[in-house]
């Protein structure tokens, strides 16, 4: 399936691009974080500490043990730092 | 109830003005309004979010509130983009027919706008930049809720 994958703030200047397309077969967001951290060094390191990362599916805040069924677009990012 | 999510100023008197104007089902507003602070040295702070998903996530918040207190109506303006020391980033007004349902309510939105909407600060200053990072302070208020 296609997945529209997003970056915000310090992981999308460690991966260097805001958003790409991923043709993937990840049943889970976990699976595609391992995906990802197979590719690349930068997409490695910018995953090495998911205890400092948030993930939405389909913009919403979910577990990266989350199903990816049907999703659409997943994004990654920092803790946020909103008010 | 209204949610806005913008790059251009917004007159901070003048939403205030006009969201207490013409009420007689409310005896209470409260407004709040976030500003950015420089510690020293901050030459200004980027506000990048999530545009797909920004006034959604907070337009979420504000409807939980409505099912937890008595609110008349809700306003919530937040800024993105480049902002100088003492720029205005956002504000949340509240309605309700008494006080502590307003007060209440306007906490809680600023609670969850902290660490649930998808913003993200970078601070600018001398010696370079970098993200603020979020406050385990910030992520414990939610419990109150």
């Amino acid at each position: 399936m296609k997945l529209d994958v997003l970056y915000f703030a310090w992981v999308r200047e460690r991966i260097g691009e805001p958003r790409e397309t991923v043709d993937t077969d990840a049943t889970t967001v976990a699976d595609l974080v391992r995906e990802l951290s197979a590719r690349e060094d930068r997409y490695a390191l910018a995953f090495s500490d998911l205890s400092a990362l948030r993930v939405a599916v389909d913009q919403e805040l979910t577990a990266f043990d989350a199903p990816l069924a049907g999703a659409r677009e997943v994004a990654f990012f920092p803790p946020m730092t909103g008010g | 109830m209204s949610v806005r999510i913008q790059q251009e100023p917004f007159d901070f008197g003048a939403e205030c003005d006009r969201f207490a104007a013409g009420r007689s089902d409310t005896g209470a507003v409260v407004t709040f309004c976030g500003i950015v602070r420089d510690d020293g040295g901050l030459h200004a702070m980027e506000i990048e979010h999530y545009p797909g998903m920004t006034a959604s996530a907070i337009t979420a918040m504000v409807d939980t509130a409505r099912t937890r207190w008595a609110l008349t109506d809700a306003l919530v303006i937040h800024r993105f983009g480049p902002l100088g020391p003492g720029e205005r980033i956002m504000m949340v007004a509240t309605a309700a027919p008494h006080r502590a349902d307003a007060f209440a309510a306007a906490e809680y939105l600023m609670d969850y706008l902290k660490s649930r909407a998808p913003f993200w600060k970078k601070e600018r200053t001398a010696e370079g930049a970098h993200w603020v990072a979020a406050k385990e302070a910030d992520e414990d208020a939610l419990s109150r809720w």
